[in-house]
């Protein structure tokens, strides 16, 4: 059987469930507004042990990713996210559970290629594209202080 | 007032985020680079400090400010070391999260169970 492309996006879309705008929007931003406000408590809470803003945020996310971490571990992360869908991706502890995850997954395949290889599955994309971003930026920024200076 | 607008900047951010999901199909792993390559662009023309400054923790803790995060560090290190703050900057910024997550994936990965299925 032959079908066009436009065939079979309209065979896609019939067979594939509905996407419920109504129920994922609010979960979204419910569940990653939450996790922001855990984010701000531990900001405010180590800015009152003296760290500066910069340093307190640094700290933020290292505990942030190390929650995930663990909430991964025991599958609790993973079953937020069927629910949170965008609000358990996009902040930071998404970013960590998209590391940890595969590690976990993939620990049947040994420790070299198995966890080391493949918890950067989706981590090593993100760091290159955000690397290579900052390096033209950092280019961009370099030339535009010589040429003003 | 700051949680108010930590839980609805971040919020608001997510939002976005499933809105690609949705409309577009967008995989996660492309919704987190894209996230991560905005912060770069938004934190290089300076619109991303405000939305920190205002937002805290809402504007730091989704991946757009892991970006801005490297915007801000090859900022600095070009500051400081001229043409090779190009290069050093980014991980520079990003060392502490990036240590931080390798460590943890690698105590979770050998202290856990795989379990039967991970969804």
């Amino acid at each position: 059987m032959k079908i066009t492309n436009n065939e079979y996006n309209k065979m896609l879309k019939a067979a594939s469930p509905k996407t419920e705008l109504h129920k994922t929007l609010p979960k979204a931003f419910i569940f990653g507004g939450l996790i922001c406000v855990i984010g701000e408590a531990f900001l405010h809470l180590y800015m009152n042990y003296g760290a500066s803003k910069e340093t307190a945020a640094m700290l933020t996310s290292i505990t942030l990713i190390g929650l995930a971490a663990i909430l991964t571990g025991f599958k609790v992360y993973d079953k937020l996210a069927k629910h949170a869908g965008a609000g358990t991706i996009v902040p930071i502890t998404g970013f960590a559970n998209a590391v940890v995850a595969p590690a976990l997954e993939f620990k049947t395949e040994g420790f070299i290629l198995g966890v080391g290889a493949k918890m950067f599955v989706i981590a090593g994309p993100v760091i290159v594209y955000g690397i290579a971003a900052s390096v033209l930026y950092g280019l961009i920024y370099y030339i535009m202080g010589t040429v003003v200076a | 007032m700051n949680y108010l607008w930590a839980f609805l900047v971040g919020g608001g951010l997510c939002l976005i985020g499933q809105l690609l999901i949705d409309l577009t199909k967008l995989s996660p792993a492309r919704i987190l680079v894209a996230y991560v390559v905005a912060g770069v662009a938004l934190g290089g023309m300076g619109l991303y400090t405000p939305l920190v400054e205002f937002a805290g923790a809402g504007a730091t803790v989704p991946l757009t400010g892991f970006g801005y995060l490297l915007a801000d560090g090859v900022q600095k290190a070009v500051a400081e070391r001229g043409l090779l703050g190009i290069f050093t900057g980014g991980f520079t910024a990003a060392a502490a999260g990036i240590a931080a997550v390798v460590m943890f994936a690698l105590i979770v990965a050998t202290l856990f169970k795989r379990g039967d299925k991970m969804t």
